[in-house]
């Protein structure tokens, strides 16, 4: 378990005193994928960067498993990080080795024999789906490939921890999307704890179970994904699960009316209607409150929130949309 | 005064020096650059990384008084013109070697002279690694020494070849000054035929052979930083 404790970091600059991050506190359960999302200056990259002390908080603690890491010698410092690997949004592979030495590296500074270090790091490369590149050089890969070459090199040390800071925003959406679907499996499989740091809702969308929404340096809401994407409260989280903008009202909206979370994940239903189908088909007419979709290589990818008339209807939604692949849940 | 210089004796005249002396001073300019810059690059790597590893945000922060005297002292080397610092290096000379004439002797004040503009070199090329794959290298509990042998100077390889071939060249450059004090080379020559004998011809042909011995050094160092870059996407 990650404990993060009334966590302050202030920089001094020319023009005074700056708050990062004012008072944070997030607990992360073991396995979790946890996202903390915000806008660009929020601190999420600060927030991040005091889980492994690359910054020193100005207050507050980070407890992991119960180690208050803050207080710990460059030493235990250095063995600790080797738990809490990191990856970044411009990948940071050394240029200048291949692949199969960069997945080498951090065995390399543990200090773990060359031969067992290359055996490790060609399954390493097995399982991030690049067995062919061992060879290769960074430069020499996609965007794609390099961030699944640190994802490699990130699970060489035999993490209990991973960061991925923005690990997806240089990338493409499908590229984010086969990234994504790596880092789920891997949590999996591996039941590491993943912390997801985004300015993107679909990433949080796709694998996080629970969200921090952090703004100019504060959390200002969390809890679990489907709660917030349901009935985002603060404005901040309104603007990240609906960028296009809604009336709030849509969210204090007649009480009788059962409500309905679509979520539309990129699979192939942008070129089929499926409101308007269940509307012929099941004659249920689902009133859209609001929609944010958008279409990205033919694929749709949002939500939309319908509100359906009884609670009969509102089981005979879901149902329907089930059939098609796309996810859809009550909420209030 | 350069009526005389393509007459047929003077032609015949450089041919006899050219056959007997340049093999000779090519050798020695030779050797006299390959060594102080393999002794410039020994005394100035080491301060090069402390440079950049020492400095506040560097890997390794090292007490600002410290920092600030390493700055200064090279900065003065640097500031002392070379002709005068070849005559200031004499006690040095002789003690380390017993003469403050020769060959060997041009060696002392030419490491002197060059050590800190190779710490410079050393430092830029350094400086020219990305913070983030050294963040990186933290990120995953790398020690200082860890970072620098292993992240900065290997990711800088390319650039550090490239600020070496500028140290040789330079050297090789200080070097023909050195034949004023006595050093040897083809430096000498040229100084010797050019300058107190007025015979051009060969001053001209000692000059030619400095150039091509420039350009042979410089063509070989960058194709070698090419060739290192994996950063370009070449084999």
């Amino acid at each position: 378990m990650i404990e993060i404790q009334n966590l302050t970091k202030t920089f001094s600059t020319a023009a005074g005193d700056v708050a990062a991050l004012s008072d944070v506190s997030l607990t992360i359960g073991d396995g979790d994928i946890f996202g903390i999302i915000g806008m660009s200056g929020a601190g999420k990259s600060t927030l991040v960067r005091c889980i492994n002390m690359l910054e020193r908080p100005t207050e507050g603690k980070i407890l992991i498993g119960g180690v208050d890491i803050g207080s710990l010698g460059k030493k235990d410092l250095r063995q600790q990080r080797r738990d809490i690997a990191m990856i970044f949004q411009s990948f940071n592979l050394l240029m200048q080795r291949t692949c199969l030495k960069n997945i080498c590296f951090p065995m390399e500074l543990a200090g773990k024999k060359k031969a067992e270090a290359k055996k490790r790091a060609m399954e390493l490369l097995e399982i991030v789906g690049l067995p062919d590149k061992a060879n290769a050089y960074p430069a020499q890969l996609s965007g794609g490939q390099q961030q699944r070459v640190a994802i490699a090199r990130a699970l060489a040390s035999d993490p209990k921890v991973l960061l991925c800071d923005e690990a997806t925003s240089a990338l493409d959406p499908k590229t984010t999307h086969s990234i994504l679907e790596l880092i789920r499996d891997i949590n999996e499989k591996l039941g590491l704890t993943v912390i997801v740091i985004t300015h993107q809702m679909q990433v949080v969308e796709d694998i996080c179970r629970h969200v921090a929404i952090l703004d100019n340096g504060r959390v200002v809401e969390q809890g679990s994904v489907s709660d917030i994407f349901a009935s985002p409260k603060s404005d901040a989280a309104r603007h990240l699960v609906f960028p296009e903008g809604f009336e709030p009202s849509v969210f204090d909206a007649d009480p009788s009316c059962f409500r309905v979370r679509v979520v539309f994940n990129g699979d192939d239903t942008a070129t089929m209607p499926v409101i308007a189908k269940m509307a012929a088909e099941k004659g249920i007419l689902a009133n859209i409150m609001a929609a944010s979709t958008k279409t990205v290589q033919g694929k749709a990818y949002g939500t939309m929130l319908l509100g359906v008339d009884s609670k009969e209807n509102t089981a005979q939604v879901i149902d329907y949309l089930a059939q098609y692949g796309v996810f859809a849940e009550e909420v209030e | 005064m350069f009526t005389n210089v393509f007459t047929p004796e003077g032609w015949t005249e450089a041919l006899s020096v050219i056959k007997t002396e340049f093999l000779m001073g090519i050798w020695e300019t030779f050797y006299v650059t390959v060594v102080s810059t393999f002794f410039a690059l020994v005394i100035g790597l080491p301060l090069g990384v402390l440079l950049v590893a020492g400095d506040k945000d560097g890997v390794l922060p090292l007490p600002r008084a410290f920092m600030q005297a390493l700055n200064v002292i090279i900065n003065l080397l640097r500031s002392i013109p070379f002709l005068i610092l070849m005559i200031m290096a004499f006690p040095i000379a002789r003690a380390l070697i017993g003469t403050t004439i020769g060959t060997k002797a041009s060696i002392v004040p030419l490491v002197i002279a060059a050590f800190p503009f190779v710490a410079r070199l050393v430092e830029s090329s350094l400086r020219e690694v990305n913070p983030n794959i050294i963040e990186a290298a933290q990120s995953m509990g790398a020690s200082p020494m860890q970072i620098i042998c292993k992240v900065m100077i290997p990711e800088s390889v390319p650039s550090l070849i490239s600020n070496a071939t500028i140290a040789i060249t330079t050297i090789l450059g200080y070097s023909a000054m050195s034949g004023i004090i006595g050093g040897g080379g083809l430096g000498k020559i040229a100084i010797n035929y050019g300058y107190y004998r007025y015979k051009y011809l060969i001053m001209y042909a000692a000059v030619i052979l400095l150039v091509v011995m420039v350009q042979i050094f410089q063509s070989l160092g960058t194709r070698l930083a090419v060739r290192l870059d994996k950063r370009l996407k070449h084999g």
